[in-house]
């Protein structure tokens, strides 16, 4: 089969693989229909995140056709499903209490220790995204294995378009529980950090949970305009003082919740954060706001963060000071995807949730370094590229 | 009584003697621990059947069973070579606890035991623990060597493995294909 596969920093091809195989009881192969790059794939894009190896296949985010079937798993071929990124067992204590990404059994015992080492305890296995968290292949191919499919993919009706549904693999659920962390009530002001896909489901999901105002954070005006359309006020942080703004802008409380969609991009993460550093010292600062930082400082007190944003390694001034002194509580994660995917799939068929909007770029597989390159180069323009794997098929 | 008498009392911790910041140099203790979502006859029962160890012991060749409480394991060496011992078990409880030990005469002396708490409504608490010389002593280095890591790493993905198989029904891999599979187990 046809695969993308990663080389090295700004080194992805798509290359052909033997195609994935029934190895245990409850496996089953998915023939993908639909993929997205996720902007957490940049993070493997630009080499922030250890333990990759040349020639992995990338990609969290598909669905597509059963085409074949463990005798243990409960799917049927020809079935139409959305496959979430977090293999969880849906067995163990932490899927027992819907903790999915925490599951003690989706990483294979061998690729536990680095995350023992790391975080004290090892996190659930991930599509395609690195060793330490299982180093399995990812759905950015014409087809994958998916362990434990009768726990994980979520079966959707034949005649309901992928666009419509594809994003319940990760940035959907993501955003919604980055709102369900924010515990919102009704009336408060909810203060967005960055409006990529997980920031923009988080201003839809903070509406729909309540909140009387959201206010999205960015630097890219598209990215804004599309936060605007939701009815979430906007803050230009090139333009304006976001901490005078949001200030201002909530009579002097500050947002009774604040959620971080940007992440270790910004600062925190290994090579990134010593670059941070090397910029600081050298007084060059950095032109991107570090966004948990800032969010800490503007949230009211007794307020809460929500971070759904992706953390790796350790972060540097983290204002643990204000944290304490504001009484602030902190709610962040892997997402549960499990969890979510059915009140999400009922909402989106109800159409009380759109996930279309965010669709720039339609590409073949066989065209996705172009898509990294776009997606890495031009983030203003390009807020999604999915992937399709007969679409080159259908040009020939 | 004042706490500070309290204090002085406390001889020991809680903490098990693995944790221990002392080091023994005359014997080298390993355990690990792990919680795994089955009632503990379930568990013990799997265990007391050496034939199904191979499964998650990834650096066992074979365990034949010789009698109710003697069994020969062979493991894979290096230099593709194979290295066979008689193993008894000297203490069983059922439900509870199996300890083992290696038979006299053995190239390799070793002994372990594993134990089964029962856990409520988390499962079971299962606890090994392998005895055997430090890695400075002739039969630690050839230990160590038989088990191709650190006996204590070694003994964590087992349990991993045998916590994956009992809760889910099979043991988690991220090899594509079968023939990566093969590989990945050789």
């Amino acid at each position: 089969m046809r695969a993308l596969t990663w080389h090295g920093k700004h080194d992805v091809r798509v290359d052909t693989v033997d195609d994935p195989e029934i190895l245990n009881p409850r496996d089953a192969i998915i023939k993908i229909t639909a993929t997205a790059i996720c902007g957490s794939d940049l993070h493997l894009y630009d080499g922030y995140i250890p333990t990759m190896k040349a020639g992995d296949i990338l990609g969290h985010e598909f669905m597509g056709e059963v085409v074949e079937v463990g005798p243990k798993s409960t799917l049927q071929r020809g079935q139409k499903v959305v496959v979430p990124f977090t293999i969880a067992c849906g067995s163990c204590y932490h899927c027992g209490k819907h903790q999915y990404s925490a599951c003690d059994n989706g990483n294979p015992a061998d690729n536990q220790d680095i995350g023992r080492e790391l975080y004290g305890q090892p996190m659930s296995g991930l599509f395609g995204y690195s060793h330490m968290t299982g180093g399995y292949a990812g759905g950015q191919a014409e087809y994958v294995r998916v362990p434990f499919s009768d726990v994980g993919p979520i079966v959707v009706p034949d005649d309901i378009e992928d666009e419509k549904v594809l994003f319940l693999s990760d940035i959907l659920p993501t955003g919604w529980m980055a709102a369900e962390n924010a515990e919102i009530a009704p009336g408060d002001t909810v203060a967005v950090w960055g409006c990529g896909p997980v920031g923009l489901f988080a201003v839809q999901s903070a509406f729909l949970l309540g909140a009387a105002r959201v206010i999205a954070i960015d630097h890219f005006p598209h990215r804004l305009e599309l936060a605007k359309r939701f009815g979430a006020e906007t803050i230009n942080f090139e333009e304006s003082k976001t901490y005078e703004a949001l200030m201002d802008m909530t009579g002097g409380i500050g947002p009774d919740a604040v959620i971080d969609a940007v992440g270790l991009e910004a600062h925190g993460f290994f090579v990134d954060n010593v670059i941070d550093q090397i910029k600081a010292s050298m007084f060059l600062g950095t032109d991107r706001t570090h966004s948990i930082r800032q969010a800490i400082l503007a949230c009211r007190k007794g307020g809460r963060v929500s971070m759904p944003a992706v953390y790796g390694g350790f972060v540097d001034k983290f204002p643990l000071g204000a944290f304490m002194e504001k009484g602030l509580t902190l709610k962040t994660g892997q997402t549960h995807v499990q969890h979510y995917m059915p009140a999400l799939l009922n909402a989106i068929v109800e159409g009380k949730i759109d996930t279309t909007f965010l669709i720039s770029h339609t590409l073949p597989l066989e065209e996705a370094p172009k898509g990294y390159k776009m997606f890495h180069d031009n983030q203003n323009e390009v807020t999604k590229v999915v992937l399709k794997p007969d679409l080159a098929l259908a040009a020939e | 009584m004042s706490a500070e008498s309290e204090t002085a009392a406390l001889q020991h911790d809680d903490a098990p003697v693995t944790a221990s910041k002392q080091t023994h140099p005359d014997r080298a203790l390993v355990a690990e621990t792990v919680t795994i979502n089955r009632p503990a006859d379930e568990l013990y029962a799997f265990w007391r059947d050496p034939a199904n160890l191979v499964a998650v012991m990834d650096n066992l060749k074979s365990i034949e069973t010789i009698d109710e409480t003697r069994s020969r394991w062979t493991v894979k060496a290096p230099a593709g070579r194979e290295v066979s011992w008689e193993s008894v078990i000297i203490k069983d409880v059922p439900g509870k606890e199996i300890t083992w030990q290696s038979a006299p005469g053995a190239d390799v002396a070793n002994s372990g035991r594993i134990e089964f708490q029962d856990a409520g409504a988390r499962g079971t608490v299962v606890r090994a623990v392998i005895a055997y010389d430090p890695p400075g002593g002739a039969i630690g280095q050839l230990v160590a060597k038989l088990f191709q890591r650190e006996p204590r790493v070694q003994a964590r993905r087992d349990l991993k493995r045998f916590k994956q198989l009992m809760e889910t029904g099979e043991i988690a891999t991220s090899s594509r294909t079968a023939k990566q599979l093969a590989e990945e187990k050789a």
